[in-house]
């Protein structure tokens, strides 16, 4: 068995240490070594975008990301989002527009979409689809997402 | 483009009703919006170790030896298996959620015994510490195989001198073993009046040949499946599954012990669309958990998704239309062969209920074929066969509207099939909603809207007959007036809330108070795969009945409590009260908080298999403009209409008719199974195999038609299949209408558009 590296990361603004052989994904770290399986595996090429995290204010596929890459880094995943047990914008908006059905997509929709909000609080319909375009999604036709978006991105401008 | 464009939503609906029509957050949602829902691959468990399966890189070859002596030796791999640990029972039919399959093939299918039949076959499976060391352990597994010519298309398969899959496979011809050896499994046929009489009654005729190619469900979820197969002979499986109980009685059958033992525990699901109806991983789970004496999960990367589950088949069909220059359909016949895969089992059958359901045809013939092809076994995708029936016949329905200058909508209105119909397969419609579709459609903005330059406009209607089977719910009551509901139909988009809305209706409280739970094949009655657009209906009917035992129970103890005849009582929104004295009032909660001491607690149940189902109907209006360079086909405005019945949940409706336009629209545009001459896929991955992202997709506009289903207590009908049917044809019709070409051929990639005049 490959000899294992110390990890030290920073996880929804908690330190985390965990050992990880080189060839561990973020995505396998996170998921089989610390327990955070709120971020899905869908492909594990990185085309699917159900594994996306902000690393260091970047989206990121985690799972084209080393488990070793993660030293030093700023990681935030779904399970960070809501504010305690006061839901995110997003997340209340993704519930009251339906925008998921099966939910597997959900986590990287809702990360994906926050860093867009986070950038562009007043984004098109057009610039919604084009960010989103690296996260699939094969129940809903993406209508429903685009709306919850837009939904979300209206209360954050009110509140 | 924009939302604003759009006229939202359109609900044409007649009853109203407290809960149903309204639009709640499911009761699962916080859970999904934070990550916190489990999936399969999600489950872990002490101990547990990862599963590996080692797949054929041959689409057809038999298997001359496989050695596993190196793979064993690795330091932590714990367990191999292969087809030899499988026990070997007599051959028999069994049932597989919504298809028969025999016992062999099944087994074969999981893990090949003496051939393998596709590129992506499993043949052995490692159980390892970690799922790396899974890995390096297959590739040290010795397969010697005999190579074989591949059978890549029906057409292949069906001449004469091609290479057999199954030896012991004959032809049953219309029902008779007819004893040839061949790659045809099944040659069906359904006739109605005198197709010859038909067609010389014809004033125009309209006859081509369509081919469509393998396409995936594409869930984004992998298929996974954790078992544990403890010292006390039980096994408990976890798993992401469309149907809990099929995964179990396949087990029983697969294993050879009885149900019994089998527990089978459905995770939340990623997706499944028909696909995970199958069982693929489980058996292979528990052979290695009960070799190792732990708990073993077993999860599939996206190749192994794309070449070794059931995607929904590539076709040949050919369609020949007859009609009186009025327009009148005087004879259609419809010849549609379908790939099995490598073993037999196409959705062709279907696609003969549905080829024609539209339409009322005097004098009609379909024949069927399922044909045995070197990839992997077919599965459900939602509606199966109806997108292939329908990529041809709604083109040839519209070409027939060309050639007779009439508006293909009134072409279809002045064939459409109406109660009292008997379809060409067979059964007379009851009460249906495909005239009011295509009214609905006919009426829409987007249709009475002059189409932009340069773009084509495209109609079709698509039929799905939907099912029954088996359901079984639970209510028990809570002292303060919530329901604790529990079913057993995984909820892949939002079923546990529809059907927690029947029972609210009928008690006349919130559907917030009710809490419903899917639940383990221990916990609860049979109930029918998560499929055939039956969830909402049966699943929601055995809640209705639950309800009612329920309701009846709470009736008889207020009259218990107030002494008075049971008869004399009513409950109606949540309020319980007699009909004859205004003193005598209780709601629902204050009944609930006196149940302890009034006789213990209320518990209702039911068990259904409902027979009323209800076909649905949806239709398409889509724009599509292309580029003159690239060819490429871009959808600019898209329309589904769909008679659901009753919508219980309308935001969930429209999103079963998005969702299942859209996949319509990647079938249409992008997607296939692309092989090459030696049967293997050469686009396996997620950006290979081209899904819609958001970028490619305008909003989705759906209107949702409610011809009540006289079979259901609210009149539901099933949403989840038919929106799937008219996506393609509607497209072929939009890019013909633009480029002036017939488009035979599935998908309408840009090439295949520029090619069409040629």
């Amino acid at each position: 068995m490959p000899a294992k590296t110390h990890v030290t990361t920073t996880i929804n603004g908690e330190q985390v240490d965990f050992l990880c052989e080189p060839r561990q994904s973020l995505l396998e770290c996170l998921r089989d070594v610390i327990g955070f399986t709120g971020t899905k595996e869908g492909c594990n090429d990185g085309n699917c975008g159900a594994c996306t995290v902000n690393m260091d204010g970047r989206i990121v596929t985690a799972c084209l990301v080393l488990g070793v890459e993660a030293e030093g880094a700023n990681i935030e995943t779904i399970e960070g989002v809501a504010d305690g047990s006061n839901l995110h914008p997003l997340q209340l908006a993704f519930l009251e527009n339906a925008a998921l059905q099966c939910g597997i997509c959900t986590p990287g929709f809702i990360v994906s979409s926050k860093a867009l909000l986070e950038q562009n609080p007043n984004p098109t319909e057009h610039e919604i689809r084009f960010w989103l375009a690296n996260n699939l999604c094969r129940c809903t036709g993406y209508d429903k997402i685009i709306r919850a978006v837009q939904d979300a991105a209206k209360r954050m401008q009110e509140a | 483009m924009t939302t604003a464009d759009y006229e939202r939503n359109m609900i044409l609906s007649s009853v109203d009703y407290k809960v149903l029509g309204t639009r709640p957050v499911r009761h699962d949602g916080a859970d999904k919006v934070t990550g916190r829902a489990i999936y399969g691959a999600d489950f872990d468990a002490s101990g547990l170790l990862h599963g590996k399966i080692l797949r054929s890189p041959h689409a057809h070859a038999k298997i001359l030896s496989i050695d596993t002596s190196k793979a064993e030796a690795i330091e932590g791999v714990k367990a191999v298996a292969t087809s030899a640990d499988f026990p070997k029972t007599d051959d028999k039919s069994i049932e597989m959620g919504e298809d028969t399959t025999k016992l062999k093939w099944l087994r074969d299918n999981i893990m090949a015994s003496d051939k393998v039949l596709y590129a992506g076959h499993a043949i052995a499976g490692v159980a390892a510490t970690n799922p790396h060391i899974a890995e390096e352990a297959l590739s040290l597994i010795d397969v010697k195989y005999e190579v074989l010519d591949p059978v890549m298309t029906t057409q292949q398969a069906m001449a004469d001198g091609s290479p057999i899959l199954h030896e012991s496979l004959t032809t049953q011809e219309l029902g008779e073993d007819s004893g040839t050896v061949s790659n045809i499994a099944d040659h069906f046929q359904h006739s109605k009046g005198d197709v010859k009489k038909g067609f010389e009654e014809a004033d125009v005729i309209v006859e081509r040949e369509y081919n469509t190619t393998m396409v995936h469900q594409g869930y984004i979820e992998p298929h996974n499946g954790t078992a544990l197969w403890s010292p006390d002979g039980r096994l408990h499986v976890w798993c992401s599954t469309q149907g809990s109980f099929v995964v179990r009685d396949s087990l029983a059958d697969l294993l050879d012990i009885p149900v019994s033992h089998i527990r089978v525990t459905p995770t939340e699901i990623g997706g499944g669309f028909g696909g995970k109806i199958p069982i693929y991983v489980e058996p292979v789970a528990a052979i290695l958990s009960k070799k190792t004496g732990t708990p073993v999960k077993v999860v599939m990367s996206r190749k192994d998704t794309f070449e070794g589950s059931g995607p929904t088949p590539g076709s040949n069909i050919k369609i020949k239309l007859g009609a009186k220059s009025d327009g009148t359909i005087t004879a259609a016949h419809a010849w549609m062969a379908m790939e099995a895969g490598g073993y037999p089992g196409s959705p062709v059958g279907a696609a003969a209920q549905c080829v024609f359901a539209a339409y009322d045809i005097e004098n009609g013939l379909i024949d069927g074929y399922d044909v045995v092809v070197n990839k992997p076994k077919t599965a459900p995708y939602r509606a199966p066969g109806a997108p292939n029936a329908a990529f041809g016949m709604e083109q040839a329905v519209n070409e027939l509207a060309a050639k007779l200058g009439m508006d293909p909508i009134e072409l279809r209105l002045k064939n459409v099939a109406e109660e009292g119909t008997r379809r060409v397969d067979g059964p007379t419609f009851r009460r249906i909603g495909a005239r009011e579709v295509l009214e609905a459609m006919r009426d829409h903005p987007h249709y009475q809207a002059a189409k932009k330059e340069g773009h084509g406009r495209g109609v079709s209607i698509g039929f799905w007959f939907n099912i029954g089977f088996d359901s079984a719910c639970n209510i028990a009551v809570n002292k303060d007036g919530s329901i604790n509901l529990t079913e057993g139909s995984t909820d892949i988009g939002g079923s546990r809330t529809s059907i927690a809305m029947h029972a609210a209706e009928v008690l006349g409280i919130p559907v917030e108070d009710v809490r419903p739970s899917v639940v383990d094949t221990d916990t609860i009655g049979f109930t029918a795969v998560t499929g055939g657009s039956r969830t909402t209906f049966a699943t929601g009917w055995a809640a209705y009945e639950a309800a009612q035992d329920v309701k009846r129970q709470s009736i008889e103890r207020a009259a218990s409590i107030w002494d008075v005849d049971t008869d004399s009582l009513d409950m109606e929104d949540g309020v319980i009260s007699s009909k004859t004295d205004s003193e005598l009032k209780m709601t629902f909660q204050e009944l609930a908080s006196q149940m302890s001491d009034t006789g213990g607690t209320i518990t209702g149940k039911a068990a259904v298999n409902p027979k009323g189902v209800g076909g649905s109907f949806a239709g398409n209006i889509v724009d599509v403009s292309i580029d003159e360079e690239t060819g490429k086909a871009s959808i600019e405005r898209f329309t589904c209409v769909q008679d659901v019945g009753k919508a219980i949940h309308p935001s969930y409706v429209e999103g079963q008719m998005q969702g299942g336009s859209v996949q319509g629209i990647g079938w249409a545009l992008n997607e296939e199974y692309f092989m090459n001459d030696q049967g293997n896929m050469a686009n396996s991955s997620l950006l290979d195999y081209r899904m819609p992202t958001s970028l490619d997709l305008p909003m989705i506009d759906t209107v949702i038609v409610e011809v009540a289903n006289p079979g259901h207590p609210f009149g539901v009908r099933g949403v989840g299949e038919a929106n799937i049917v008219p996506p393609t044809p509607a497209i072929a019709n939009a890019v013909s209408d633009a480029t002036g070409n017939i488009m035979t051929q599935l998908p309408l990639t840009p090439g295949a558009v520029l090619d069409s005049g040629k």
